[in-house]
């Protein structure tokens, strides 16, 4: 048993440095249980929130059926709120017997007590107390309504979204580095197209909008031109960047090595101005969310903003929370991915820039 | 009076009448090289020693195709140098690797450039234990020490197999032990692949530790001033007596032939 625990002492540096993030702390199995029931509480008040306070607001509870059950926006939510209880439960579990999980599973805890807590106040203060005024701030169980009653119209704008998102987007970040790449690399180019981009990367994208729409002939591919360009630029001048900061140095090694010219872009400038090249991305990619969401607000037969625009016309607010809480998570996802590949394409640069 | 490398009177390199220029800064005309002639012996390990502003980078860049000259002309085996070649390989002073490379594809760059990669895989495992590497070819630029990213240099221009291998202060930003353990393996290389080495320093005991003849260059305008042979046999001991009147010979024609004393050669 001693041999045990001072093994464990001596590997705990060891196990220290793996954990990632600031201020976390090592917890043992001891003190575990604190946080798994921490965890688990705030979103048990929620429940506890929605069930048993008699809600005042004027809203109207309809019964829906959904795969032979009969549910209520309430039910339902209950029903959301405790399949998240059982997925923290058994991520909880999971990480009792592994030291790095364990800590991190800690480390979250106050955080998702804060959310359940977060969701239980919001409840009970807007459709049980009635302080917030209805039906502008509907309570999280009513949002959810807009799930059970039209989901499948919401995946529908959804997948709008995304493919309106997609098509541009890519486009956007090949025209964008495409022209990059010949703005940095041909000083003419750069005379004579730089101070054009200079001028055009400020307008917002929305501001060809009117333009946009009498040229194309949907409003589809109106939007995809609006996101193209808004990536566009905004890449394209910091590829040029990227690419005008390459070291003479690597360019003559690579020369003496034997290279022409399409190797010296694409194998020395181009890896060069990766850096580069993805915080462009990720400023456009800003840009493009808003874009999008703009365009669909203005004028698409589709999309996420297409339906929070129809939602606002019936004061049906909790739909505009569903589409924003949708964005949310699309959004992040999307974020999310973009990271995962800079982080893959920019993987030598691990332990050599600060994090 | 014999050297362990065999030196024949074989010429593999020919500079003649050389004359190079440039505008500096503030407008003045700068002659970086002034009639510069010198022949290379085919497997021979030159050594080009000058204080700062004689040249001799210069006129290695010329050798390399980086840089043309105003007048005469350098002929590799008969043929005139127009550009960049990898019959010339090149190693700079910081290195120039590709930081976003391991150090098995920065070695494998020459390859690559000259689409004979797939052909001569197995050379970069064959060079990477040539000069040491073993063990480290997945590592990245910043995770290697100094000296090591200089040995990945000279690994990725030898892959090439240069009939000429241009080393323009490759050890000029290391630290005086990892200075002596690369010196040990360019005169290892040297005499395994005998391919023809021309090292610029300003570092006159590694130009008598290491070569065959070594050209003095003085500077404005830069010119050569003195060829010597050091005819010393391999391994050399830095604290020999002939060492040591080569070396006090080549600091008393510096004296002479600078019209400035340069407080950097008092060792």
């Amino acid at each position: 048993m001693g041999n045990v625990s001072q093994n464990y002492t001596s590997a705990l540096p060891i196990i220290k440095s793996k954990l990632s993030k600031k201020g976390q702390k090592l917890i043992s199995k001891k003190e575990w249980p604190v946080y798994f029931i921490l965890t688990l509480a705030g979103f048990a008040t929620a429940i506890a929130s929605n069930a048993f306070i008699k809600q005042i607001a004027d809203v109207e509870i309809k019964v829906y059926n959904v795969a032979g059950i009969n549910l209520t926006f309430n039910t339902f939510y209950r029903f959301v709120l405790g399949l998240l209880i059982l997925i923290y439960g058994i991520s909880g579990i999971y990480s009792y017997f592994d030291p790095i999980r364990r800590s991190n599973f800690a480390y979250r805890a106050p955080f998702r007590f804060a959310v359940g807590i977060g969701l239980g106040l919001w409840d009970f203060l807007g459709t049980k107390l009635l302080l917030l005024p209805q039906p502008f701030f509907p309570g999280p169980a009513k949002i959810l309504e807009a799930f059970i009653m039209e989901g499948d119209f919401i995946w529908e704008n959804t997948l709008y979204s995304l493919r309106l998102f997609v098509v541009g987007f890519s486009l956007g970040v090949v025209f964008g580095i495409g022209t990059g790449i010949l703005i940095g690399w041909f000083p003419k180019v750069y005379y004579w197209v730089y101070p054009v981009l200079k001028m055009t990367g400020v307008i917002p994208a929305v501001a060809w909008m009117p333009f946009a729409l009498t040229l194309f002939p949907t409003p589809f591919m109106a939007a995809v031109f609006l996101i193209i360009i808004c990536a566009w630029f905004s890449i394209a001048g910091l590829t040029a960047q990227g690419i005008q900061s390459t070291p003479k140095a690597q360019l003559e090694v690579a020369k003496t090595l034997g290279a022409k010219t399409s190797f010296l872009v694409f194998h020395v400038a181009v890896p060069h101005a990766m850096p580069q090249i993805f915080t462009g991305i990720s400023n456009a990619n800003g840009f493009a969310f808003t874009t999008l969401v703009m365009a669909e607000m203005m004028g698409q037969p589709g999309g996420l903003g297409y339906y929070i625009n129809l939602s606002k016309v019936w004061s049906a607010y909790y739909k505009v929370f569903a589409s924003i809480l949708v964005m949310a998570i699309l959004f992040s996802l999307i974020m999310k991915i973009i990271a995962k590949i800079r982080d893959r394409v920019l993987r030598w640069q691990k332990g050599w820039v600060k994090e | 009076m014999s050297t362990n490398h065999p030196v024949t009177e074989d010429i593999i390199l020919k500079i003649e009448n050389v004359n190079r220029t440039y505008i500096d800064e503030d407008d003045n005309q700068v002659e970086a090289l002034q009639d510069i002639n010198l022949s290379v012996r085919r497997g021979e390990f030159l050594s080009i020693i000058g204080s700062s502003g004689c040249g001799k980078t210069t006129l290695l860049r010329l050798i390399a195709g980086l840089d043309k000259p105003e007048t005469g002309r350098l002929t590799l085996d008969g043929e005139e140098i127009v550009g960049p070649d990898p019959q010339r390989g090149y190693v700079f002073q910081q290195g120039g690797l590709f930081n976003w490379l391991t150090v098995e594809k920065n070695i494998a760059t020459g390859l690559k450039a000259r689409r004979v990669y797939k052909k001569n895989k197995d050379l970069i495992s064959h060079y990477i234990n040539l000069v040491g590497l073993t063990g480290f070819e997945k590592a990245y630029p910043h995770q290697i020490s100094g000296g090591m990213a200089q040995r990945v240099a000279i690994a990725r221009a030898l892959i090439n197999n240069p009939k000429v291998l241009l080393l323009d202060e490759p050890m000029g930003a290391l630290d005086s032990f990892t200075r002596a353990d690369i010196q040990e393996k360019l005169l290892e290389l040297h005499k395994k692949n005998k391919t023809t080495m021309i090292l610029v320093t300003h570092d006159v005991d590694e130009a008598i530790y290491l070569s065959d003849r070594i050209v003095i260059m003085t500077p404005r305008p830069g010119k050569i001033s003195e060829i010597m042979e050091v005819n010393l046999p391999h391994p050399r001991d830095r604290g020999s007596t002939q060492f040591l009147a080569i070396r006090k010979e080549i600091l008393e024609k510096f004296h002479l032939a600078s019209a400035l004393p340069q407080p950097e050669y008092t060792i």
